[in-house]
C-alpha cells in the first residue's frame, strides 16, 4: 500500500510558505534562523519516514465530541464533521498516512497549563484527536466549532476559529504542521499569525468550505478539507535513490 | 496550453503554544484519550545495536531556551536500514521505530531521547555518510519546521568525508551538526534558531 522511497521531492517553494521571520507576529523575530537554509537534494534519510499502522487508532480517537468525554455525556458547542483527503502535489492521495489534530473548545479555550484566557474550560472536551488515511487518502473526524480567541501578541490581537494539524506523509521531506480555518470567518484576514502567509490563494487553500450535501441531518454539518503534502519527482531518467 | 495539473503544498502554519495537546496529550495532562504519546518510547528490549541517549535543549536568538519545543527524531537502525518499511533496501529492524518525538521540559525545556547509535547510510552516489540523526523543530513562532542533522563526535574520519557535511561551505559552523560526547553513551545536542552560533538547518 506504501511507496517505497523511489524518487526525491519537488524543492518546497519557500515563497508560498510564511518566511521564518514575520515581524507581524512577534514570537518569530528571535526563533527565526538568519543564515540562508543549505539546500540539499534528498537523500533516503529524508525520502524514507516512519510507518504507523491502522492498529494505533483508537475507536473514538476521531471523535472530539466524545474521546474525553464522560459515559453518555457529549462535548458543548457547534457539532461538525471536518473531512477530505490528503494528497501530493501530483493530485495523487496518500494512504496510510498519520493526520494528527488539536483545537480550542467551543469557547476558544485549550486544555492546557500554559493557557490564560478566561473563557470557560468544557470538562467533555480534550481537544485532541487523531487519523489514518484510507486507501484514497481519505480521513474525517467528528468534533465541535472552535471558539475564536485572544492572543498575546499586539495589544488586541485575536485567532480565528481554527483546527491544528499535523500530517506525516510517507517521507520525513513531508512532515507538515498547518492550521484549518473556517470558509466565511472575517477574522482570517485581520489575524498576525495568517497573515505570515505571503499570498491570499495560499490562505485560501487553508480555508475549509461548508459542505451542506454532506450535512448529516439533525446532527452535524459537514467541512471539506484537503490538505496536499510534497510530490515526488518521476524517475523517468536518473532521480533513482542508492538502493533502488 | 495544457496543464501540468500541479497542486501547491499545503502552507504551513506555526505549531504554536498548544503542540502538546495534539502531538503529546499525555505529556499536556490529557489522559485517557490515546494509551502513550506517539514516539515516546523508541527502544525495546530486542532492539539491535548500541544505547545511548541524546539530550539538549532549543535556544532563541537571545540564547534563551525554549520551553514550548516539539522536537522529532527520524534515524537508521544500527545497521544503516530506515525501519517500517520505507526503505527500498529492506524493513529493518522489526523492534525498533526509527521515530521519536520529545517535548522539551515545561522548566528547563530540555528533551531526552533514549534511541540507538545509528548505522551508516548511503548517499545519493552511493558513498556513504557518516552516521547521523534527523532532527524536525517546531514550537510557537516557527513558521515552518526546521530541519537539521546531528552528527556523532567520535566519528572524525566519517564525519569528514560526509557528502552533506561537505556541502557546508562555512567551515566553522560544522560544529553546530556535531554533537557533543557527556559520558558514556549520552551526547547533547543543543540547538541555536539564531546568532553567532546558529545551527546549520536544511532545505530538504
Ligand atoms: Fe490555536
Amino acid at each position: 500500500m506504501r511507496n517505497k522511497a523511489e524518487g526525491a521531492f519537488y524543492q518546497r517553494d519557500r515563497e508560498w510558505h510564511p518566511p521564518a521571520f514575520a515581524p507581524g507576529y512577534k514570537t518569530s523575530v528571535l526563533r527565526s534562523p538568519q543564515k540562508a537554509l543549505i539546500s540539499l537534494d534528498n537523500t533516503l534519510s529524508e525520502a524514507t519516514g516512519p510507518v504507523f499502522g491502522h492498529n494505533i487508532i483508537g475507536e473514538l480517537d476521531n471523535d472530539l465530541i466524545h474521546n474525553f468525554a464522560a459515559p453518555g455525556e457529549s462535548a458543548i458547542g457547534e457539532r461538525i464533521i471536518v473531512y477530505g483527503r490528503v494528497m501530493d502535489e501530483n493530485g495523487k492521495g496518500l494512504p496510510g498516512t498519520l493526520v494528527e489534530f488539536w483545537q480550542a473548545n467551543a469557547g476558544g479555550r485549550y486544555r492546557h497549563a500554559r493557557e490564560t484566557y478566561i473563557a470557560a474550560l468544557d470538562p467533555n472536551f480534550g481537544g485532541c484527536g487523531r487519523a489514518i488515511t484510507d486507501e484514497d487518502g481519505g480521513y474525517a473526524f467528528r468534533t465541535i466549532r472552535p471558539g475564536a480567541y485572544p492572543w498575546p501578541n499586539r495589544p488586541n490581537d485575536w485567532r480565528p476559529a481554527h483546527i491544528h494539524f499535523s500530517l506525516f506523509g510517507h517521507a520525513f521531506a513531508q512532515r507538515l504542521i498547518t492550521q484549518m480555518y473556517f470558509e466565511g470567518d472575517p477574522m482570517i484576514w485581520q489575524c498576525p499569525i495568517v497573515g505570515t502567509i505571503p499570498s491570499r490563494e495560499a490562505i485560501e487553500g487553508l480555508t475549509a468550505l461548508l459542505d451542506r450535501e454532506n450535512t448529516i441531518p439533525m446532527d452535524a454539518r459537514a467541512y471539506k478539507f484537503d490538505i496536499i503534502l510534497r510530490g515526488r519527482r518521476s524517475t523517468l531518467f536518473e532521480n533513482r535513490l542508492e538502493g533502488n | 496550453m495544457q496543464s501540468l495539473n500541479r497542486f501547491k503544498e499545503s502552507a504551513s502554519q506555526t505549531a504554536g503554544p498548544y503542540v502538546h495537546i495534539g502531538c503529546v496529550p499525555n505529556f499536556a495532562g490529557i489522559g485517557g484519550v490515546f494509551p502513550a504519546d506517539l514516539g515516546k518510547t523508541m527502544l525495546k528490549e530486542a532492539t539491535r545495536g548500541t544505547r545511548i541517549t541524546v539530550k539538549g535543549q532549543v535556544f532563541d536568538g537571545t540564547g534563551t531556551p525554549l520551553r514550548d519545543a516539539l522536537i522529532e527524531i527520524w534515524q537508521a537502525d544500527a545497521d544503516g536500514i530506515y525501519p517500517g518499511g520505507s526503505d527500498p533496501r529492506g524493513p529493518g529492524d522489526p523492534h525498533f521505530t526509527g521515530f521519536g518525538r520529545q517535548a522539551g521540559d515545561a522548566a528547563t525545556g530540555e528533551f531526552a531521547f533514549e534511541t540507538v547509535k545509528p548505522g551508516r547510510v548511503p548517499f545519493r552516489d552511493g558513498r556513504m555518510m557518516a552516521p547521523h540523526i534527523t532532527f524536525w523543530i517546531v514550537a510557537r513562532g516557527i513558521n515552518i519546521g526546521l530541519h537539521t542533522r546531528m552528527y556523532f563526535p567520535e566519528e572524525e574520519e566519517a564525519n569528514a568525508a560526509d557528502p552533506v557535511l561537505a556541502r557546508v561551505e562555512h567551515k566553522p559552523r560544522l560544529a553546530t551538526l556535531i554533537a557533543k560526547a557527556e559520558g558514556e553513551g549520552t551526547y547533547r545536542f543543543d540547538v541555536h534558531l539564531q546568532g553567532e552560533d546558529e545551527t546549520v538547518f536544511f532545505d530538504i
